[in-house]
């Protein structure tokens, strides 16, 4: 799963140097709290999703078990992503293991990457059909039925988040409808996060090394995480203002 | 004369018995969709205005609850899947019975939904298997 890719090292890398240089949201004098409480109540029937709230994830790269790949696992599951293609580099990949090698000390750390939910995200700026769109809420997510598998927003994708349907797929979860020729991502599980649930990753990890939760709210398990410890926003350069932060790399 | 008369007198209470208003070719040449309504009567809107109605229905409904997150509407398709989909097949598609397939079959509409979404009700995804 993890192909240790010496760019993506860069990358991280990069990210890294700059971590807390103003892009993590700190909010001063809060302490880290009794955290894994669920996330708020499952939005009610009739209402939409609301700009007061930004879903986040907290990855603590520390926590990740080089190996472990039960965050893809309950991806695949839960999204209903099972097809496995004659050339595997056309399968979908909605989230990922990646492992960072310190070459002067040989530290091993890994962590997951998935679509980084960023809240000004190139790959909603460049889509030809407006299929690839941000929700209210911060998440990121391409509309199927707009979108015509042009794979502008691969390119444009910072992160590498997106993949393109190559076959004809029978076997969709309910919840996650998906299609030969559209591109698709990580949807930060958004029909659990609608009832109320945490993302599949989230919940399957057992190291518990993700805290998924609201960034706006200050009270949040995630959002006092942040502010007690340092995190990064990977590629922080491009000040995409990431969903997704990570502690320890 | 008389038998004549005895005949059209049939004729007419023939006519009298037969069911309500008939269209044109009904019960006769015309071939009818054969679709099974498995949960009659509980349906998001009359019949009438869901056979006319339920792609825009749909239509807008995708946007409400894709783009905008708006969940629990009545006219959602995974709603429409669960009581529609047959009892036998579990599939809203797969032979000129099925619910959405057969209606779209007869009326030779090409039927898009399904290469996205899932046409079988209670249906869980297995996902790759590690
Ligand atoms: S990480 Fe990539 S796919 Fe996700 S919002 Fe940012 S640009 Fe779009
Ligand atoms: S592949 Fe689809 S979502 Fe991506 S840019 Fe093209 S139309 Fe937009």
């Amino acid at each position: 799963m993890s192909a240790p890719n010496p760019r993506r090292a860069f990358f991280a890398a990069a990210g890294a140097g700059v971590a807390g240089l103003g892009f993590t949201a700190i909010a001063p004098g809060l302490h880290l709290m009794a955290v894994g409480e669920a996330n708020a109540a499952a939005r009610p029937a009739g209402t939409a999703a609301s700009p007061a709230i930004r879903w986040g994830l907290l990855i603590d790269a520390t926590k990740c078990a080089p190996g472990c790949t039960k965050c893809i696992d309950a991806c695949h599951e839960e999204n209903g992503v099972s097809e496995q293609l004659p050339d595997p580099r056309q399968n979908s990949q909605w989230i990922r293991k990646i492992e960072l090698v310190d070459r002067r000390n040989g530290r091993v750390t890994t962590l997951p990457m998935m679509c980084q939910h960023c809240a000004k995200p190139p790959c909603v700026d460049v889509c030809p059909t407006g299929a690839s769109m941000k929700r209210a809420d911060g998440i990121v997510l391409v509309d199927r039925h707009t979108c015509i598998g042009c794979r502008y927003c691969m390119m444009a994708c910072p992160y590498k988040a997106r993949s393109f349907v190559h076959t004809n797929l029978t076997e969709q979860s309910p919840e996650t409808p998906r299609g030969k020729g559209c591109v698709e991502s990580c949807t930060l599980c958004v029909h659990r996060v609608d009832k109320g649930q945490q993302p599949a990753c989230v919940e399957k990890c057992p190291e518990g090394a993700m805290t998924f939760g609201d960034l706006n709210d200050p009270v949040s398990a995630i959002s006092k995480r942040i502010a007690a410890a340092n995190t990064t926003q990977v590629l922080s350069d491009l000040k995409l203002d990431l969903g997704v932060r990570y502690q320890g790399i | 004369m008389k038998l004549l008369r005895i005949l059209a007198t049939l004729l007419f209470a023939a006519i009298a018995v037969s069911p309500a208003p008939t269209l044109a070719g009904e019960g006769g040449r015309t071939p009818k969709p054969v679709v099974t309504i498995e949960n009659p009567g509980k349906c998001a809107a009359p019949a009438e205005e869901m056979r006319r109605n339920h792609m825009e229905m749909l239509k807008h409904q995708r946007d409400r609850t894709l783009r905008a997150g708006i969940r629990g509407e009545p006219a959602s398709l995974n709603a429409c899947i669960e009581c529609h989909a047959s009892k036998k097949t579990g599939s809203v598609l797969g032979d000129g019975q099925a619910f959405c397939q057969g209606c779209h079959e007869y009326a030779s509409v090409k039927l898009d939904c399904f290469e996205c979404h899932q046409p079988k009700a209670k249906f869980k995804a297995a996902g790759l298997k590690p």
